[in-house]
């Protein structure tokens, strides 16, 4: 997030696109909620008529992969009504010229007829937003689990760029990560194209730099992703290290995934649970869990935080950066000596920029009113950041980018005549290793139900509370019917979270070249009843 | 210009805005309060907070009264400490009991320290008990146990403010004011989200956390101890802590001062803990035998097959044959570790986290 989430009760127009924050990231929400009752305008994008919908007072039902038409009907509207901010394009950004010309042809009547959305309701929200002192994106998996995920985030970008709503209380671009240390997880280097600190692996200097503190050449060209890794499973890749991930559940296209793993010559799995994806492996290491780890993690608003261990594990569980230190040990591998998790956080801020200024201790004692550990952090003194890009951006400049409008990976055929989308519930989460384990959950959610229009469950034959077939040009699940008015006609809705209810079987129609994020929020699928 | 009030014979400042209570608190004045939750909107309904206000008539409500300058305010007088003595002589009269587990809720042992401070005993005002429990819902976490509650519609004010949820809401009025939902009726058939906000703010655990209760069964009553740290599920990082007894985990609490969600929690959060103490947890290593099968045994044998499966692979195909995934669930020094792990072990960039998918 550019902001902080303190900010979220702050501006005067609020955009949400491709975020069930109600469901998703409650708390995060309840701070919109308090905007919204102080009198701020809220605009929210999403095919289904989800909660955050009946809070706003403009939803707008695009169909499902069509944001970046949405988004450029709304930039062609702002810049034909003047709200463009032409200070902050000048002192601030770079490309406004091109990208003036490049919106003029995508009017808000064209992007109705990709996205459903009136045209004038595109204009009324593009006004809004255009219009506002103090205008707010947040966004979610709904933006980047497309094809087109990265043109998504731009045209994101385009919008905050060309109103100056960026750098300032109130505004921003704000994805909200999805697990409790995704953001640590890619801050510490776990990214095939970048080393600790999102220094780019393809710089000459970063290249030199960690040639020296590992020791050893690295290669000097990006990695490949794991999307591709497990393309490429059995044929070039032969030996996976996995920690803490039910890969078979949570990734698309189940089986495609479950013959890459089963493939690969020598599989490592370090978990709390059997998970699916353990059960593959030759050897499964049993992990501490939360609650029995002490560490450091880092949250959606780059606030770098103290996780501690409250309970001993259960029979010989060993902290994850044990095992891994011990294979390292055994193999060879030098830099691995650690008893503790301090000195590999201390060495992890060591090596970074953004965390150079923090230090195991410095967590521990949290935020202070003089300190506060929201990356970066520069130097020892420095007082954290809470609010990104205010004075300038780390590229420089902002860069509009002239993105065009494709179609998802696959489009609604005679064969396959209904948008499936997934994502998550409030009650559960993923592949409810965790939340299938809490008792008292299943008497809110006891089982996945697809979420189908009314209209929709007597065109396809099917009953409310009785099962169907659907199938995706991968395969088929058998799935029970939930009528509602949140899904829109044509389109429904399933989460990915019960094994039982293996959608991932029906998903993986594409990946977004770029970023190889799964194309996740759109599948044709059929229907049909059992 | 600084603005000054006098409280109890000192002149302080303000800011605009403030209240009487807020800037007593701020000066280490114990003004009592039950209806008072710093996090809601003042809403002047317990009366404990009195002051003495110079020129007013009667004593004014501290939590709703905004300081102007020159005002004199004493917050203890023999009057005012005779009033809450009363006061709450006839709150605790109306209760079933007032010395509750503190595993019902963050708040919940707010009248018992009241009445304890105030010496108050049970057999003062007596009659009848205001509040009907709600035992025929079933939901598993939250317990509405209403005749322990005095009506300082705290809950009610959390999940409206805080909440936005508007679950919770006033039957009746007077003696007979009842907190409920909507027609009545279960919290599942209403806008409640199971947050736990209310079980939270309760401050004599008439709304109690049920799941914590039930833990306490089995483990011995001793209080139990905090240890804090960062919710386990999504990217918010909420502030918790972790109640535990016995080396059990009994409970979560969130923290009212934590930077990300100063107070508030979600469903999973306050509630979906319990699979790290599960039966299902991986205790011992386990690798895949010669029958195909997974088989227990012992670190060092796990380790030295987890290490000579990765050397073997190395060695017949090369450095680019093997692939790190790191966790988006585990600290960062596990996922800072399995990037050197690759890095290091083997000179690639062959190293990705679970955001992909």
């Amino acid at each position: 997030m550019s902001n902080p989430l303190v900010d979220m009760e702050k501006p005067d127009v609020i955009f949400c696109i491709g975020t069930n924050m109600t469901e998703c990231h409650p708390v995060a929400a309840t701070g919109l909620k308090k905007a919204v009752a102080r009198g701020a305008k809220l605009i929210v994008a999403d095919p289904r008529r989800i909660g955050l919908a009946e809070l706003s007072h403009l939803y707008l039902p695009l169909r499902v992969g069509s944001d970046t038409a949405l988004l450029l009907g709304m930039a062609h509207v702002i810049a034909r009504e003047g709200l463009i901010d032409d200070d902050f394009i000048k002192d601030r950004t770079t490309g406004f010229d091109t990208f003036f010309e490049h919106i003029s042809q995508w009017t808000p009547e064209w992007a109705e007829t990709i996205t459903g959305v009136p045209a004038k309701d595109i204009e009324t929200a593009a006004i809004l937003y255009g219009s506002a002192d103090k205008g707010a994106i947040y966004y979610t998996l709904g933006i980047t689990e497309h094809i087109c995920g990265v043109e998504n985030v731009q045209s994101l970008c385009n919008l905050a760029l060309m109103t100056g709503n960026i750098g300032r209380e109130g505004t921003g671009i704000n994805p909200m990560r999805g697990q409790n240390n995704i953001q640590g997880a890619g801050d510490s280097g776990a990214l095939p194209n970048n080393y600790p600190g999102f220094q780019a692996v393809t710089d000459p200097a970063y290249q030199a730099k960690f040639k020296t503190e590992y020791g050893r050449e690295i290669d000097l060209e990006k990695g490949i992703t794991k999307v591709t890794a497990l393309e490429l499973c059995g044929d070039s890749i032969h030996a996976m290290l996995i920690d803490g991930e039910n890969t078979l559940i949570s990734d698309p296209d189940r089986e495609h995934c479950e013959h890459a793993l089963r493939s690969l010559a020598h599989l490592v799995v370090i978990d709390i649970f059997l998970t699916e994806t353990a059960e593959l492996a030759d050897v499964v290491l049993p992990a501490t869990a939360w609650g029995e780890t002490d560490g450091i993690c880092t949250n959606t608003e780059r606030r770098v935080q103290r996780l501690r261990a409250a309970v001993p594990p259960p029979g010989d569980a060993k902290p994850d950066w044990w095992i891994i230190c011990q294979i390292a040990q055994r193999l060879g591998f030098t830099g691995f000596d650690f008893d503790t998790p301090k000195p590999i956080f201390n060495e992890l801020c060591r090596v970074s920029p953004i965390y150079a200024g923090l230090d195991w201790d410095r967590i521990e004692r949290g935020t202070t009113n003089i300190l506060n550990n929201q990356w970066p952090v520069p130097y020892k003194e420095h007082p954290g950041t809470p609010r990104l890009h205010e004075e300038t951006f780390v590229n420089g400049r902002g860069i509009f980018s002239n993105v065009h409008y494709r179609d998802p990976a696959e489009t609604i055929s005679e064969e396959f005549p209904v948008w499936l989308t997934t994502g998550r519930r409030l009650q559960s989460y993923h592949t409810q290793t965790q939340t299938g384990r809490a008792e008292g959950i299943d008497y809110l959610l006891p089982e996945e139900s697809l979420e189908v229009n009314p209209v929709d469950l007597e065109r396809w034959q099917l009953a409310d509370g009785e099962w169907c077939k659907m199938s995706s040009a991968r395969g088929s699940i058998n799935i029970k019917v939930k009528v509602t008015d949140r899904s829109p006609r044509g389109t429904v809705f399933a989460s990915f979270s019960f094994a039982d209810v293996p959608v991932n079987l029906l998903t993986g129609s594409g990946y977004d070249p770029v970023t190889h994020t799964a194309e996740l929020k759109v599948c044709p699928v059929r229907l049909e009843p059992l | 210009m600084t603005q000054k009030i006098e409280i109890d014979g000192v002149e302080v400042a303000f800011s605009e805005g403030e209240t009487i209570l807020e800037i007593a608190q701020r000066h280490q004045k114990e003004i009592p309060t039950l209806c008072y939750d710093p996090r809601l909107d003042p809403f002047g309904g317990c009366r404990l907070c009195i002051v003495e206000l110079e020129g007013a008539r009667n004593p004014v409500a501290s939590c709703t009264t905004k300081a102007t300058p020159g005002m004199v305010v004493r917050t203890s007088t023999d009057t005012i400490e005779t009033y809450r003595q009363t006061l709450l002589e006839m709150v605790v009269g109306e209760n079933r009991e007032v010395d509750v587990s503190p595993l019902r809720g963050y708040a919940a042992g707010e009248l018992a320290d009241l009445r304890d401070r105030y010496g108050i005993n049970s057999g003062g005002i007596t009659g009848a008990i205001s509040g009907a429990s709600k035992a025929e819902d079933d939901n598993p976490f939250i317990l509405r146990d209403y005749e322990l509650c005095i009506s300082c519609y705290r809950c009610v004010r959390v999940c409206a403010e805080q909440e936005g949820d508007h679950a919770i809401n006033v039957m009746n009025r007077g003696f007979h004011t009842q907190i409920t939902t909507e027609f009545d009726g279960l919290l599942k058939d209403s806008a409640c989200t199971f947050c736990g906000q209310c079980i939270q703010t309760c401050p004599t655990g008439a709304l109690a956390d049920k799941k914590a209760l039930r833990a306490v069964d089995e483990v011995s009553d001793t209080v139990p101890e905090k240890t804090r740290t960062i919710c386990p599920y999504c990217g918010v990082g909420c502030s918790v802590d972790v109640l535990t007894q016995n080396e059990k985990i009994v409970g979560i609490h969130p923290a009212m001062d934590g930077p990300a969600n100063q107070g508030a929690l979600c469903v999973k959060g306050q509630f979906a803990y319990d699979f790290v103490q599960h039966p299902d947890r991986l205790k011992t290593p386990l690798v895949r035998g010669d029958d195909g099968e997974l088989h227990e045994t012992t670190w060092e044998d796990a380790l030295d097959k987890a290490a000579e499966g990765f050397r073997k692979v190395n060695a017949t195909h090369g450095r680019h044959s093997v692939y790190g995934v790191a966790s988006g669930r585990a600290p960062s020094e596990a996922a800072y570790l399995m990037q050197k792990f690759i890095r290091v072990g083997f000179g690639t960039n062959y190293i990705d986290n679970c955001s992909r998918a």
